[in-house]
């Protein structure tokens, strides 16, 4: 399934991450920005990646900019960020959750 | 006590306060665009978080609205206690609801019946439709009156002696107590007023209901203070829980404490004031007082 358009979800506030997503790139390009990218980088990485395999996403560019999340925030911003991205806001895909 | 849906902050640390039931809001705490957003946040934490025994709540977008169908489902799916609709004016959309949700636990495997219903009465016509959408359903627990909406639509707005809203208080802890089921009062939003939040939740104790929804974790404490049964309730609740149990040792019908005879309100209402001690954890398992 390929992204569309750019799309965006979550805030900068405390505890939040911003996710945005746009077309284009070979595979998962993620574009990460966080306090604590050296401890945890690599899990947030790899959670976002893990919403975007269980959406059939192959490519996409990733930008995120965590300000603490935990990780059911990130789940639930790339989750929102990705039927944003794929006009499917108002149908969800139920068995993702 | 309500949690805004879609504050990742304020949804990690409800869990700490002590509330009874954490309200999870994804209809006007969260903006229009956000609302998909919201509801997957609230989700990940039903399903991820553990809040103990707290009874968990999550207030739905109204059926009026597109939100209402997705935030069902992900609701149930996600296993929810408790699904609260806002601006109930009839049984029928309770009714409208129950179904809804019913079809959700098929779809997701959850077990049919474990989605209890809260109905929001917030209008003229919800109020007086009061008693009928409280026996909605089998799976109505609690029935709560929103004051804002509610005193918009009579043509006022809320008075610090709460007058406007004595009808509907009434008409409220009438229709829970005639079904049976919890009747909660609407918030008290002015956190700059302590003084008026305990005489309004003096009030809505003396009129029989069970609950405040609270804005502010501040408010929990303030709200038990008031709902919390004192020492002289509780030793002469135990008296008559005494005095019941010797008339039933002594296979008497008939139950007298200090050369009074207990009818059968007062032995109800010392039984509400014990179960009220020990949830509130004044009274120990042998019921010995342990203070507020």
């Amino acid at each position: 399934m390929d992204i569309t358009h750019t799309a965006t979800a979550g805030t900068l506030e405390s505890s939040d991450i911003q996710v945005t997503l746009a077309p284009g790139g070979d595979g998962i390009d993620i574009n990460l920005t966080s306090d604590v990218i050296k401890q945890f980088g690599d899990q947030i990485k790899a959670s976002i990646t893990q919403v975007l395999n269980n959406y059939g996403i192959t490519s996409a560019k990733v930008k995120a900019v965590d300000k603490g999340a935990l990780d059911i925030v990130i789940k639930a911003r790339t989750v929102a960020a990705v039927q944003r991205a794929l006009d499917i806001v108002d149908q969800p895909k139920w068995e993702v959750l | 006590m309500f949690v805004p849906g879609n504050n990742p902050a304020m949804i990690k640390d409800a869990g700490i306060y002590g509330a009874d039931s954490i309200m999870f809001d994804l209809e006007d705490g969260v903006s229009l665009d956000q609302k998909d957003a919201a509801r997957y946040l609230v989700y990940e934490a039903l399903t991820n978080i553990d809040y103990g025994d707290t009874e968990m709540v999550v207030r739905i977008n109204g059926d009026d609205t597109p939100f209402y169908e997705n935030d069902i489902k992900a609701m149930v799916k996600a296993g929810v206690e408790v699904i609260r609709l806002p601006k109930v004016e009839s049984a029928a959309m309770m009714q409208r609801l129950e179904e809804k949700v019913e079809a959700a636990e098929r779809e997701f495997g959850r077990p049919v019946g474990s989605t209890n219903l809260m109905a929001a009465v917030e209008s003229a016509e919800g109020v007086l439709h009061a008693e009928e959408i409280a026996k909605a359903s089998d799976r109505m627990i609690g029935i709560a009156l929103s004051a804002e909406d509610y005193t918009t639509d009579m043509k006022t707005h809320r008075y610090p002696d709460g007058q406007e809203l004595l009808f509907a208080r009434n008409m409220v802890v009438h229709a829970a107590r005639a079904a049976k089921i919890a009747a909660f009062d609407t918030v008290f939003s002015n956190m700059n007023d302590p003084e008026g939040f305990y005489r309004e939740t003096r009030l809505i104790h003396q009129l029989g209901f069970d609950g405040k929804s609270l804005i502010n974790p501040r408010q929990i404490e303030m709200v038990n203070e008031v709902f919390t049964p004192t020492e002289k309730e509780i030793v002469n609740a135990q008296g008559v829980m005494a005095a019941i149990k010797k008339a039933r040792e002594q296979g008497s019908g008939v139950i007298s404490m200090n050369g009074k005879m207990v009818d059968r309100p007062v032995a109800l209402r010392a039984e509400r004031v014990m179960k009220l001690a020990k949830a509130t954890h004044v009274i120990d398992e042998e019921g010995n007082y342990l203070g507020k």
